[in-house]
């Protein structure tokens, strides 16, 4: 029975400085690590003997624009399962806007693809060594991404509902 | 590369189409794309494939989602909790109760909202019947890309059945809004206690006709079985969850591993099949539906008394005679209404098994009465990235059946 | 023994025995509205309230919409089921063209007619933002008696349609003004 201590102290003796931020809301080990050690930390847990946290369940991204922090204006945020033990972790890389890029994790799971894609075509993250980051659920000639949080809901350039009838 | 045949040889196809000039013809090997576009009949839902074909046989694929990107997650930031159940419902839309209920339950985790029996165990039945209406599209529809259409007319009029018992509950036919944050909206009505009976014992002979028009059936098997297998391996990393990737030998099962909602007091055996073929998954849809079955039943006849709701005034709206009498009440219903109850600060992350695998609902709240994101892990998006590798090197018939057996639902592709 | 079988009125014309005669365009309106061949375009929830019409509790085929075709070219009315998002525009228009005359339209649903619940960036606002609607189906989703009635306006459309409506300058500057020639 894997226990959040037991794991949260198996990847500060691994990693040490660089996981930090570790919480456990709803009991979900939640913990922040930096861009360069997330695909070590990915594999270390895939091919942990006894963890076998080999189980990517999501990937997505979050944007914080009132953070005074602006290192922490945009979040990735890793949802990994290990079906052996019934654990789950949360892993989250803080980045900002200036230098928004984290590498892929598609070299571990073939499942990254499109759950990258779909975090770059809302938020702009660019994941470095992707085999094809072009956005995809939107269309591919939109030049914004529509997630972060200045932009609106609403198409700007509709012209039949007026905006002062529905309190915008 | 140019290969020179000789065509006296008569057992090369489209050889009898006479050539311009005379002599052996030159054949030159080049790959047609393929354009399996968003509208077509056998695309149930609208995505795209474009695929390189050599002759008949596919030898790679590309596709282009997001042709129903309706935007939920940037909706949901705006709308108050109990407004985002009508987004879930369009998700999956073959099952929409199992969206409404996990959204409930992800909320009611947040807000820390103890839900009582006998509501867990009306969503459990109604959980249970909108898994049975989604395999039985499904499987319905497997039947019509092979050429059989006579077993989905009759599957559908079993989900007319389903459809008047959803009616009975919440009023609607297939987008129900079920449900509530801390229970449901209105007890079983007896109708509906009968309804559900005369489904349980009536659905058994129907399940049983269609599996003996399908299951044994020498054309059927000869269509399905070895096309499109995947192994547990590639299943695990693309993501699969659900009944594909049980149809590949893993059970992982989010009702058994997580159980939610009294899942645990249930006695249900969860299929597994061999090789993750396109006959595995047919075959493990059809026998969950009797393992779904099992559990409406155990649960009709085990229905606990009492409410069928949580006694949570600050998020589930007090009952009508309460509101005129009760100055209380009246307040706690002018504040629910009107979005001013403030759900509290955290991070949830909440998974059901839905038809096609684990649903989950990643909420974060900020304080207010919207969420601050809110991320759907969605089935479909998620494994119908291995289509093309399912599809290497088979015909173009077998990549339709494949992906009619993957079951991939556009609302819940492109969210 | 009282019947409850209501008898459909013949158009007015002159009969004997063995004929019946009458204008042209009452004939042509007669056999167009009664094997409306139907283009299923479903792309979300209103598609599986389509099947379920299509299935043999409400059972379409009834109202002549035996066939479902799947080709533009072979259909008489394209009925839009769904939500149509801004990338899935140009494929609606691109079906549409390829029907042949006398076609009609059907928005079943509130997002083919205005939308719907989501007034988004990516979705359209309504399809007849590009192409001529005929009728209108609200409901989310319809009911399928409510696809039926729809389907029973288009027919009361097309059996009283005249034969040169399609080359009036009326209809010409309609599909003008979508930019379809």
């Amino acid at each position: 029975m894997l226990t959040n201590e037991e794991v949260a102290k198996d990847l500060i003796r691994q990693f040490g400085e660089d996981v930090y931020d570790f919480e456990d809301p709803f009991d979900l080990l939640t913990l922040s690590t930096k861009r360069e050690q997330l695909i070590p930390m990915l594999q270390y847990l895939k091919d942990h003997p006894t963890y076998q946290i080999n189980f990517l369940t999501d990937i997505c991204g979050i944007h914080y624009p009132d953070d005074p922090n602006p290192e922490r204006e945009f979040c990735v945020v890793y949802h990994l399962h290990s079906l052996i033990h019934n654990f789950r972790v949360r892993l989250k890389v803080f980045l900002s806007e200036a230098d928004l890029h984290i590498p892929t994790a598609t070299t571990i799971y073939a499942c990254a693809n499109w759950m990258e894609r779909e975090t770059y075509d809302f938020f702009g993250v660019n994941f470095d060594g992707h085999p094809k980051l072009i956005r995809i659920l939107n269309m591919e000639d939109m030049d914004y991404f529509p997630m972060r949080r200045q932009y609106p809901l609403e198409d700007s350039t509709r012209e039949d509902k007026i905006d002062a009838l529905f309190g915008r | 590369m140019n290969t020179v045949l000789d065509v006296s040889n008569k057992n090369i196809p489209g050889a009898d189409v006479p050539a311009q000039s005379d002599g052996p013809i030159q054949y030159v090997n080049e790959l047609t794309t393929l354009n399996l576009g968003p509208t077509h009949p056998a695309t149930h839902g609208i995505f795209q494939n474009i695929l390189q074909m050599d002759g008949e046989k596919i030898v790679s694929g590309e596709q282009t989602i997001g042709y129903i990107h309706r935007a939920f997650e940037k909706i949901a930031e705006r709308r108050p909790f109990y407004q985002i159940t009508t987004l879930t419902d369009r998700m999956n839309y073959c099952s929409s109760p199992i969206n409404n209920m996990g959204w409930h339950m992800t909320v009611e985790k947040l807000l820390g909202v103890q839900v009582p029996k006998r509501a867990q165990y009306i969503r459990v039945i109604m959980m249970e019947l909108a898994r049975i209406a989604d395999h039985l599209i499904c499987n319905g529809i497997l039947g019509v890309d092979t050429g059989a259409y006579t077993g989905f007319l009759y599957l559908m009029q079993e989900r007319e059945n389903i459809y008047e018992i959803y009616e009975e509950m919440c009023g609607a036919r297939l987008t129900t809004n079920m449900g509530r944050i801390g229970g449901m909206e209105r007890d079983l009505s007896a109708e509906a206690i009968r309804k559900i009976r005369a489904f349980v014992s009536r659905y058994p002979k129907v399940l049983r006709e269609f599996e003996n028009m399908f299951n044994r059936n020498r054309i059927f098997m000869d269509r399905v079985v070895n096309v499109g297998p995947i192994t547990a391996e590639r299943a695990l990393s693309y993501g699969f969850t659900g009944p594909n990737l049980r149809a590949a030998g893993v059970d992982y099962d989010v009702r058994v591993m997580n159980p939610y909602s009294s899942y645990e007091d249930f006695e249900f055996d969860v299929p597994v099949g061999q090789n993750g073929d396109t006959y595995d998954r047919f075959m493990v849809r059809g026998e969950e539906m009797w393992q779904s079955l099992r559990i409406i039943e155990q649960a009709i006849e085990n229905l606990p008394e009492g409410s069928h709701y949580a006694d949570a005034p600050e998020y589930y709206l007090p009952p009508k005679q309460e509101v005129y009498k009760n100055m209380e009440a009246l307040i706690y219903h002018f504040k629910i209404v009107m979005g001013e109850i403030d759900a509290p600060v955290g991070e949830v992350y909440h998974s059901v098994e839905g038809g096609n695998g684990e649903l989950g609902f990643y909420l974060i709240s900020d304080g207010g009465r919207a969420p601050y994101r809110l991320h759907f892990r969605r089935p479909s998006f998620i494994y119908y990235q291995a289509y093309p590798e399912m599809c290497k090197g088979v015909t173009l018939s077998d990549a339709i059946v494949i992906m009619s057996s993957l079951n991939v639902i556009a609302g819940e592709l492109d969210a | 023994m009282a019947s409850n079988i209501k008898l459909a009125e013949a158009p007015e014309g002159y009969e004997g025995s063995g004929f019946f005669a009458t204008s042209l365009d009452k004939v042509i309106g007669l056999a167009r509205a009664n094997s409306l061949w139907p283009l299923p375009f479903a792309t979300s929830c209103c598609g599986i309230e389509f099947m379920a019409t299509m299935g043999s509790n409400y059972d379409i085929a009834r109202f002549g919409a035996e066939r479902p075709s799947f080709s533009p070219r072979q259909a008489d009315v394209l009925l839009v089921a769904g939500t149509i998002a801004k990338k899935m525009a140009p494929v609606v228009k691109q079906v549409y063209l390829q029907m042949a005359e006398p076609r009609w339209v059907i928005a079943i649903g509130a997002c083919a007619s205005s939308g719907g619940i989501f007034d988004t960036y990516s979705v359209l606002q309504g399809i007849d933002r590009i192409i001529p609607v005929d009728v209108y189906v609200p409901g989310c989703p319809p009911r399928p008696e409510q696809i039926l009635d729809g389907l029973m306006q288009v027919q009361e459309l097309a059996k009283n349609e005249s034969l040169r409506r399609r080359n009036s300058p009326a209809y010409q500057n309609l599909l003008e003004s979508y930019n379809i020639q």
